[in-house]
């Protein structure tokens, strides 16, 4: 692949869902290498929806470009193995019995021996600081350390893309800092879905705007948060300093 | 509900639960099929593998007075057909019934209370269970957890709502069907959202299972000498 071309290219990406709900209107979107970019919007304007097209995991009429690649039955595979997402429900992420295995789960798809996929998966959770829950059962984690062992288990397939709904939903302050630190320390161009600007401006590098089904703008963060209204500097000053207290 | 009982004594560290989850099953088998073949007025028999599963229960530091009180849970099935048995003339056959399936849940409960239900089901594939049927069973257990801390919030919801005894009648049986279709609904949301999860890591269809447990020398010798003082204690 180009090392100049973009990651991801999206041109006008169209999805409706079953109801006949209009979730994406011909969205265009790019992600050149080793950008971050927060996807910013209110609930329902399609940015989850939006994620889950560029690994195929909801299909939507358009093209969709991911490392060069054309997004097709064919190329899949090696698309997912590209693109690493961690989901906003934890407990969705985590089904099978113990982390280990859980983490170990994306490999074994990939094709990896069980002593290769042993060997990643352990070093995956030593590289999220978690190496000593591998033979836990994932319902006895706390919310932060679901979290980090959902990391885990897309890092262990070391995917070139990360895609995250809003990564810090459910973490206490320590574990959000925690996940934090760890995002920033990732090498990998990657997508944010949040509602949290804080987290946007610590993470992203650029910003686009949501707003029902479709991307209305693109810019810095700050831009994106001031021209929507996006940021609780916008509150009233009796009600900023309760809201502030999140961060 | 962070931990059920069974789950917690299953984490622990005696030296039943440190043998294989397939050295167990297997034992479990032979003990079930001796068990099956015992003639109902073969009591020695009975008490002697009665013995075993509470000595079982001493080493694996179990508490036997809850795991004897658990294993009561066939009880009514069993009861209904050594009725049955009774009614039609064979009280033995019906005694030997409620023996024999009281003991056979004890030894299931035992299982169970001394292997984590990743190395039973893991144990259960490596012996060639159906790989369907093992995932229905993680998956099972696994969300068994989420959906009722779920249902326990909703119930909680409610309860904050009702203000009093009136309203909590009220709120009755009509209340905890509509409480039971939104917790179906919820659950069938999580259930595609499970799926999305899966694909979103490679998942083609075909569940791939990690195999990191070796079945040891102790593993074997727990398995022949059980099973063989089983058989003995049967035939002799």
């Amino acid at each position: 692949m180009d090392s100049s071309a973009p990651l991801v290219l999206v041109r006008d990406l169209h999805y409706r869902y079953e109801d006949g709900t209009i979730a994406l209107d011909g969205v265009n979107f790019t992600l050149e290498q080793g950008e971050t970019v927060a996807l910013l919007g209110p609930n329902g304007s399609g940015k989850t929806t939006f994620v889950l097209q560029l690994n195929g995991v909801l299909c939507g009429t358009g093209t969709i470009t991911v490392c060069g690649l054309e997004l097709t039955k064919q190329t899949l595979p090696q698309i997912r193995s590209k693109v690493g997402m961690l989901f906003q429900d934890s407990d969705e992420q985590l089904f099978m019995p113990t982390v280990l295995e859980d983490v170990a789960f994306g490999l074994l798809n990939q094709g990896s021996s069980q002593e290769q996929a042993v060997e990643k998966a352990k070093s995956a959770l030593e590289g999220a600081g978690i190496g000593q829950l591998w033979n836990r059962a994932p319902y006895h984690l706390s919310a932060g350390e679901k979290r980090l062992v959902a990391l885990a288990g897309v890092l262990a397939m070391e995917p070139e893309i990360l895609v995250f709904d809003e990564p810090t939903t459910f973490l206490d302050p320590p574990a959000e800092r925690k996940l934090l630190q760890l995002l920033r320390s990732l090498p990998q161009a990657k997508l944010i879905v949040t509602h949290n600007v804080h987290l946007a401006q610590q993470l992203a590098t650029r910003a686009v705007f949501f707003e029902k089904g479709k991307l209305v703008a693109n810019g810095s963060v700050e831009e994106i948060a001031r021209r929507f209204e996006w940021s609780y500097s916008d509150l009233p000053a009796d009600l900023r300093y309760s809201a502030q207290r999140r961060f | 509900m962070h931990h059920v009982l069974l789950d917690r004594w299953s984490q622990g560290a005696s030296p039943l639960h440190r043998i294989e989850a397939r050295a167990k099953i297997l034992t479990l088998l032979v003990f079930l099929m001796v068990l099956a073949s015992t003639p109902p007025d073969a009591a020695l028999v009975l008490v002697t593998d009665a013995v075993l599963l509470v000595a079982a229960s001493l080493i694996a530091r179990l508490p036997v007075l809850p795991i004897l009180l658990r294993s009561l849970v066939v009880l009514p099935f069993s009861l209904t057909f050594a009725l049955m048995s009774w009614l039609a003339g064979e009280p033995m056959r019906g005694l030997g019934l409620v023996e024999k399936s009281y003991l056979a849940a004890f030894g299931a409960l035992l299982l169970a209370a001394t292997t984590p239900m990743s190395s039973l089901l893991g144990g259960l594939a490596k012996l060639g269970a159906p790989r369907l049927l093992i995932f229905v069973a993680q998956f099972l257990y696994r969300y068994l957890f989420v959906i009722s801390e779920q249902a326990q919030h909703m119930r909680l919801a409610a309860a904050c709502r009702q203000g009093n005894a009136g309203a909590r009648r009220a709120f009755g049986f009509r209340g905890a069907a509509g409480a039971l279709a939104v917790l179906f609904a919820r659950s069938y949301n999580r259930a595609e959202g499970i799926y999305r999860a899966m694909l979103a890591r490679g998942f083609s269809g075909r569940f791939s299972i990690l195999h990191h447990t070796r079945f040891g020398m102790r593993d074997a010798a727990f398995l022949v000498g059980v099973s063989l003082f089983l058989i003995l204690a049967r035939l002799g």
